[in-house]
């Protein structure tokens, strides 16, 4: 781990801290006003809002997890630094891909 | 008239990487520290074993060994603290290679002191007047907090982080840069955060705080790494250091 590292693991974790709290809000309103997927398909379809919140909520926790998951290798697994974040990046550009591609099926699709 | 004390059933470890532990029995004193124990081995039953000590007082920090899973300084720990049920097991300190039974070898211990960058970078000459240092300021504060550390190791070794990450700087190598970052009088200043902000550096701490709870003199070099993480942090965003 180096400042560089540390400096954006520390900022996209202060970035989900709301971003979480929202997002469990959201649950809790969804499940208890017993909304169908139509009912949040019709809020979420061409908002530019959820867009941009869930867009940048899959880029932060791609890039927490991916230097999160770099350490771990690095203390617990025979890879070097340079193979745990070659793994790392690969993980966060799965977890972006993934993500992303929630994002535009309840969005854009 | 107090009881007479009951016999101590000790184990040590003896040998290298591979030794063993083997037990001795040590008659139990007043006012015994766990330095006595070892020393009552090595002066009655076998001249052979192999242990650190020079000041006695705990001022030297070279007499430090694991007791009882623990690491401490053995001249400063009494027997009646630790010893549950008269036994002892007394080890080398962990995290660091095995010399002889209860000797380890330090030197990658103060080689990350150098790599920290914790020699005094003198910002003026003997001609110049002797620096006016003010007790009550925040920098000589944190500085003063953390600079009684007496090199024992005790932090290094009960370390989870360099347990696991051999290239990390540990506790002790943190806090003597820390004690130098806030010293008005130095000015290495830019190359030492540069280098505890390189991998192995301030940020691979975990903060499970082992080394505040074991350090024997009481300082906090959680608090001293947190600070460096901090001012490191402060120091790349204004693009003094690098990585």
């Amino acid at each position: 781990m180096t400042v560089r590292l540390y400096i954006w693991q520390r900022a996209t974790a202060a970035l989900m801290a709301p971003l979480v709290l929202i997002h469990i809000a959201v649950i809790f309103y969804a499940t208890r006003q017993g909304l169908s997927a139509a009912d949040i398909l019709s809020r979420t379809r061409g908002s530019v809002v959820w867009a941009a919140y869930y867009g940048i909520f899959v880029a932060a926790a791609s890039i927490h997890a991916g230097i999160g998951v770099r350490n771990i290798l690095t203390e617990w697994s025979p890879l070097d630094d340079r193979r745990a974040g070659q793994a790392a990046i690969a993980l966060g550009v799965l977890l972006a891909a993934l993500g992303l591609r929630a994002v535009y099926a309840v969005v854009l699709s | 008239m107090s009881a007479p004390l009951s016999d101590l059933s000790v184990s040590l470890w003896r040998g290298g990487e591979d030794g063993r532990y083997q037990t001795y029995t040590v008659p139990r004193r007043d006012s015994q520290t766990v330095l006595d124990v070892v020393t009552f081995v090595q002066r009655h039953l076998d001249p052979t074993l192999s242990y650190r000590f020079a000041c006695r007082v705990g001022v030297c920090g070279s007499c430090a060994m694991t007791v009882n899973g623990r690491p401490r300084w053995t001249c400063r720990t009494h027997v009646a603290k630790v010893a549950g049920g008269g036994r002892l097991e007394i080890g080398p300190l962990e995290n660091l290679p095995v010399i002889k039974d209860l000797a380890t070898d330090m030197a990658e211990f103060f080689r990350k002191w150098q790599r920290a960058k914790g020699v005094f970078a003198p910002s003026q000459t003997r001609h110049d007047a002797i620096a006016q240092i003010r007790p009550d300021t925040p920098a000589r504060a944190a500085a003063d907090a953390a600079i009684e550390c007496i090199n024992c190791g005790v932090c290094y070794a009960g370390c989870d982080t360099v347990r696991w990450n051999s290239e990390y700087l540990g506790p002790a190598a943190l806090t003597r840069a820390w004690t130098l970052v806030n010293d008005q009088r130095d000015a290495g200043n830019r190359d030492r955060l540069q280098a505890v902000a390189a991998t192995g550096g301030c940020h691979s701490c975990h903060s499970h705080q082992s080394c505040q709870e074991l350090c024997p003199q009481t300082l906090n070099p959680t608090a001293a790494i947190a600070g460096l993480k901090r001012r490191t942090a402060a120091a790349y965003l204004k693009g003094e250091i690098k990585t």
